[in-house]
């Protein structure tokens, strides 16, 4: 007589069976205990170098100084020096090779980010050179007056 | 039982050879044999963030999101900027509107209007992955998707991630979100792809005033680090036991 059990079972075990051989052509290779110890580091090794392969958008004015000399040299010697070009000029990427002109922002929202007056006390927003948003020239874009590269310079 | 001496004298023998033999599999490392087989690396990565010197601009926030294809509008960001506003009767008003992206303009805290008189201190708090020595949310994965390099940080293996969103769960810090264009796990890697070239992170070059700084922990003469080592620094929700690598100069009480 057939022990009805046995035929589950063997369904079960060939499954079993089934998953344990896939396994070896799913997971890649490099897929184990990298690292300190299996709780932190069991994964894929690859993917470290992926994550380094990563492209650079923000390359920083020591790209920039190479075509714009004469704007960086004169960011430097003004007070606006702290400033990177890309916070206002936007990420360089592949400049120029991709993109000709860059994603240049005028507005007056990116000046308030530092120079709208909060009344804070002991915050370093405080010592900032600050206008109230609401009383100062309210129409007008900041760079109609203020040249960003060197603020205490008027433009005419 | 009878055991003859001649047995008795066999099995002595093969059986201290036997339990010597697997000894012999052992050897003696040395020292560099050693850390090289634990991959030691001669660098541990850590951040520095002066709340002191923070203007709230979040200029930060804006680097990050173009730096690491995270959609710009959508309401996920891997770092942000909170606004603390502590009044005189001792609450703290917080916000961070779009995770700081767009500065903080306003004197507005969740339209709410405060006025400067009631104002006992206000002051801004990056926040940002703190790449903790003992993670929660690397533990929690199901499937090995994060993991903690040997320099210390903590990546996301987007191939392999699921989605289930445990580790969004597990981490105390809610540093880790849902990307909704890579549909996996995010959370910021301090620019792996920039600090393992010798740059600085994203928000580390476009902070002004020095706000955000990166350390090498393992470097004896990094000056970041050294501030780390010899200056009193402090850390978020230490009571979790993470041992997060995110250091904080003038950290308030009322930071959390």
């Amino acid at each position: 007589m057939k022990w009805h059990v046995l035929r589950p079972l063997w369904v079960a075990i060939g499954l079993v069976g089934l998953i344990l051989v896939s396994r070896q052509f799913l997971v890649p290779d490099d897929f184990g205990v990298h690292g300190r110890n299996f709780t932190y580091g069991y994964h894929r090794l690859s993917n470290i170098q992926e994550w380094k392969d990563f492209p650079v958008k923000y390359r920083g004015r020591e790209s920039c100084v190479e075509c714009h000399e004469e704007n960086v040299i004169k960011l430097n010697a003004s007070t606006h020096e702290p400033v990177e070009c890309e916070n206002c000029h936007g990420p360089s990427v592949n400049h120029p090779d991709d993109e000709e002109y860059l994603p240049l922002d005028t507005t007056r929202e990116l000046c308030l980010r530092c120079h709208a007056w909060l009344e804070y006390p002991n915050s370093a927003r405080g010592e900032l050179v600050s206008i109230e948003d609401r009383r100062h020239k309210r129409r007008k874009e900041c760079i109609e007056c203020h040249n960003p590269h060197d603020p205490t310079e008027e433009v005419e | 039982m009878t055991c003859s001496r001649r047995d008795f004298l066999k099995n002595t023998v093969s059986g201290s050879v036997a339990s010597v033999l697997p000894l012999s599999a052992f050897s003696f490392l040395s020292q560099a044999e050693a850390s090289a087989a634990l991959a030691e690396t001669k660098v541990r990565w850590a951040f520095l963030v002066d709340t002191m010197k923070c203007v709230g601009c979040g200029l930060c926030v804006k680097a990050c999101k173009n730096e690491n294809e995270i959609p710009y509008d959508a309401a996920v960001t891997r770092t942000w900027v909170e606004r603390y506003v502590v009044t005189k009767d001792g609450e703290t008003h917080i916000d961070s509107p779009m995770g700081g992206r767009d500065g903080f303009i306003d004197d507005k805290i969740r339209d709410e209007e405060i006025d400067p008189e009631d104002i006992a201190k206000a002051f801004f708090v990056p926040k940002l992955c703190n790449q903790c020595e003992n993670p929660a949310c690397v533990q929690v994965c199901p499937v090995g998707a994060t993991y903690q390099t040997n320099d210390g940080v903590v990546l996301i293996d987007r191939d392999w991630c699921i989605g289930c969103g445990y580790c969004i769960m597990a981490c105390p810090y809610g540093v880790r979100f849902f990307h909704p264009e890579a549909k996996v796990a995010d959370k910021c890697n301090f620019c792996y792809h920039r600090i393992s070239q010798g740059m600085q992170p994203a928000c580390v070059e476009c902070c002004s005033f020095g706000a955000r700084r990166i350390a090498n922990l393992k470097d004896p003469d990094d000056p970041v680090a050294n501030i780390i080592r010899t200056e009193r620094v402090a850390v978020l929700k230490d009571e979790y036991g993470t041992k997060p690598h995110v250091f904080y100069l003038g950290l308030d009480a009322s930071v959390r």
